[in-house]
């Protein structure tokens, strides 16, 4: 190292800019995703002599916000976003909410107004703190420049660990230009953070003992895990092992259990697998790990698993009991807990459990084939469009967006995960417009996989602008639309509860897909026809970059099978429904 | 709650006590906080948007070296909620902890209220309203000819039967603290 080096790197006095880039750096970031404005143009002027951070200029503040997310649930890492004050604030709410129901760890950096003309209504001026505050797991709104370095480095801490989620740090222009003392980030520490992660061994006692007398019990599992790291997905797949207990997951947590595992019965929830439900509904023990027993999990909460015995291992206290009760709490990281359930089910001899009779019961339950579908010659069904996109790439090294709605639905049916990190969802939220953002955010930190988004031809134009990004970084994201005209799960609801009634559902004045792609400098592929489903596929996976795929499937089809608004598990409706198994207490659900 | 310790009910923080689950009950908690801009607006914030009550709030910083504040909150709900509210409230990043006044054994709770009341000169309503302010231990913070200002404090329902004596009596206006909380005794 020469002297100037050495000069350089114990020079701690820096622009407030310059501290942000330096914290970036420091706390291993490589990429990031913005848009530059005023109130943010010294740190893109820090980041100009910055080669090290790879910026990904998208088209639109929320792509920024979904990519980041993006980025994060495929590497583990937090995301981090970087935008102008005003509209490019406002802008990121929609991801920043986003993150925080799916606890995705992100941390977004807001510029802001000169700290002097806050409150003077000035350009581009909006209340950043006040308008996250309710959908950030926290915010700053730095007023010092010698406290920036400390809140970028409490921020990274906080968005990674207990519940993960997104942190949004607000820095006026003149801190920015301001100078101040940067501090790196050995030993931080928040002062009244403290999130536990290690479980209550009374706790894991008390659940090995129910674990050990069950008869029937299930694993359900969630994003908690994925959450929780690699670690946490491999400890649990030996405890499904040597257990030999069924497992199903929440549409979050799909990868965490392979889906080709033998004990497997698909997801959970209004959509999920009919085996699954049943199991839920029936089982004597339920053994909640890293899920938050949502709405669209539970269904009728009166009627959930009524007669289960219910351990649920949460790394936020605020998660237990808050609309299910159960048995046994236990707050903590989901993989310490497995790992610690896991070495408790060794340590202890004991009679293994019969579940001969359970295995049967779900092997019928199995038989009911949830997920069939009336084959077509003419035209390609949906779910055969997604079961042959998963034939033709599952070999590889293969991560799945989607955005929001049918689509997204029978990609959770009919794309089978093996590994943790492999798919990326808006669960919580349900953002339409996620899944292409998302794509970017993955491809940026998988240069060499294959990224595909899965989309309806509805949603993918709500961030459609983005495939400009993806030209301009060659980011050769795949784009999978399943396009029937319609805005499927609002035309499905129509039909089931609003007597058909189309409301200002149909998607007129679709684009040409193919021609869009072309003027994006993108390639475009349209497929009709069963027959040529494969060919097509294929050259979308050959082509050496972005790939806008418009795949035209069957106008009307229903996502089944499905948990009636208002219902229960075992009251799930595999074939074509009327409506009336809906009552009017169900229609007032979303 | 049951003080068994079988495997199959380990203690735990965040157990709900068994009582009866559609009870609505009021729980004064009290939020030991970090005294940082917005914090207010964080706790204040999580009541609304997640539909919880607020029948009294009260705020100040109480530790100036450790930048530390005590909200009280009194609210109102169900069991489940108020262990709701309590797990919400700790979730935030700001609060160190939140403690439940009610029923914790050391908690106590005031409140102070100030009581207008029109009491002509010689009126039996003049003299009535100051014996009765004597029963209370209220002090007379103001007199005019016409008025008493009361200062009065105790907990909340004794401000509340000493404001209902008042009303006949001429009561013009109240304004009250909320209620404040600490607890006795020694920090464990």
């Amino acid at each position: 190292m020469d002297t100037q080096e050495k000069i350089a790197d114990t020079d701690l006095t820096m622009t407030g800019a310059e501290i942000v880039v330096r914290a970036l750096c420091d706390q291993g970031v490589d990429t990031l995703f913005g848009y530059p404005g005023g109130a943010v143009l010294p740190i893109y002027d820090a980041l100009f002599t910055t080669p090290e951070l790879h910026h990904i200029l998208v088209r639109h503040e929320q792509g920024a916000g979904h990519a980041a997310e993006g980025y994060a649930r495929s590497t583990g890492k937090p995301g981090v976003a970087l935008v102008t004050s005003g509209p490019g604030a406002t802008n990121m709410v929609t991801p920043i909410a986003d993150a925080m129901m799916d606890s995705i760890p992100m941390v977004v950096i807001t510029g802001q107004v000169p700290s002097h003309l806050i409150g003077t209504d000035a350009f581009q001026e909006c209340d950043t703190v006040g308008i996250t505050r309710c959908c950030a797991k926290h915010n700053y709104l730095v007023r010092d420049v010698n406290d920036l370095a400390r809140i970028m480095h409490e921020a990274f801490l906080i968005a990674t660990t207990g519940r993960p989620g997104p942190v949004v740090i607000d820095i006026p222009k003149d801190i920015q230009f301001s100078k101040g003392t940067y501090k790196g980030p050995e030993g931080t520490q928040h002062k009244t953070y403290h999130p536990a992660s290690e479980p209550h061994e009374a706790g894991i006692e008390a659940a090995l003992e129910l674990m050990r007398n069950a008869r029937r019990p299930i694993f359900y599992t969630g994003g908690g895990i994925i959450n929780s790291g690699t670690e946490a997905s491999a400890a649990l797949r030996a405890l499904v092992s040597e257990t030999n207990f069924p497992i199903t997951s929440t549409l979050m947590g799909l990868g965490c259990y392979p889906a080709s595992g033998s004990n497997w019965l698909g997801m959970v929830g209004m959509h999920g697998a009919y085996e699954a439900n049943h199991a839920m509904h029936d089982c004597d023990v339920m053994i909640c790990l890293g899920a938050r027993f949502d709405d669209r999990v539970t269904g009728r909460l009166d009627a959930f698993s009524p007669n289960s015995k219910k351990i649920h291992v949460d790394i936020d206290p605020s998660s237990i009991n808050k609309t299910v009760r159960v048995d046994v709490p236990i707050i903590a990281d989901a993989g310490k807990a497995i790992n610690a359930l896991l070495e408790g089910w060794r340590r202890e001899q004991h009679p293994r459990n019969d579940l001969s009779e359970w295995w049967t019961q779900i092997d019928e339950w199995r038989a009911r084939k949830g997920f069939a579908y009336e084959k077509q010659e003419e035209q390609i069904k949906p779910q055969y469009a997604i079961e042959r996109l998963y034939e033709l790439t599952k070999n590889r090294d293969t991560y799945i967006t989607t955005e929001v709605g049918q689509h997204q639905m029978w990609a959770a049916q009919h794309y089978h995960f093996e590994e943790p990190n492999r798919w990326m969802t808006s669960g919580g939220l349900g953002t339409m417009g996620y899944g292409l953002p998302a794509a970017l955010g993955v491809q940026a930190a998988h240069k060499d996989a294959l990224v595909i988004d899965i989309a309806g031809e509805a949603s993918i134009q709500m961030c459609m602008q983005e495939l400009s990004t993806a030209v301009q970084f060659n980011l050769p994201i795949k784009i999978f639309i399943l396009n029937n005209e319609w805005m499927g799960m609002v035309r499905q609801w129509q039909q089931l509860l609003h007597g058909e009634r189309y409301s200002h559902s149909y998607s007129d004045s679709l684009p040409d897909f193919v021609a869009l792609a072309k003027a994006y400098g993108g390639h475009g592929i349209q497929c009709r026809n069963p027959a040529d489903l494969d060919a097509a596929i294929e050259e979308m996976i050959a082509y050496d970059g972005p790939v806008l795929f418009d795949c035209l499937v069957t106008k009307d089809e229903n996502c089944f099978p499905m948990i009636p608004s208002g219902a229960a598990h075992n009251e799930m409706i595999l074939g074509e429904i009327t409506g009336d198994e809906i009552d009017e207490s169900g229609k007032v659900l979303v | 709650m049951t003080q068994a310790n079988t495997p199959s009910s380990p203690q735990s923080a965040y157990f709900i006590d068994d009582h009866s689950e559609d009870a609505i009950v009021r729980r004064t908690l009290a939020a030991i906080v970090d005294n940082e801009p917005g914090v207010l607006a964080r706790v204040v914030g999580l009541f609304s948007a997640r539909g919880y009550n607020i029948e009294s709030l009260t705020v100040a910083e109480v530790d100036h070296k450790a930048h530390q504040s005590r909200i009280t909150i009194v609210t109102s709900g169900t069991v489940q909620i108020i262990a709701q509210i309590k797990a919400q409230l700790e979730r935030l990043v700001p609060v160190a902890r939140v403690v439940d006044i009610t029923t914790s054994p050391a908690g106590l709770e005031r409140e102070l209220a100030l009581i207008k009341v029109s009491a002509a000169t010689g009126s039996d309503e003049r003299v009535e309203a100051m014996r009765l302010s004597e029963i209370f231990r209220a002090r007379v913070l103001d007199v005019t000819l016409e008025s008493f200002i009361f200062e009065v404090t105790g907990g909340s329902s004794k401000i509340d039967q000493f404001i209902e004596l008042m009303e006949p009596l001429g009561l013009i206006q109240v304004s009250r603290t909320g209620v404040l909380s600490i607890q006795r005794g020694l920090p464990e």
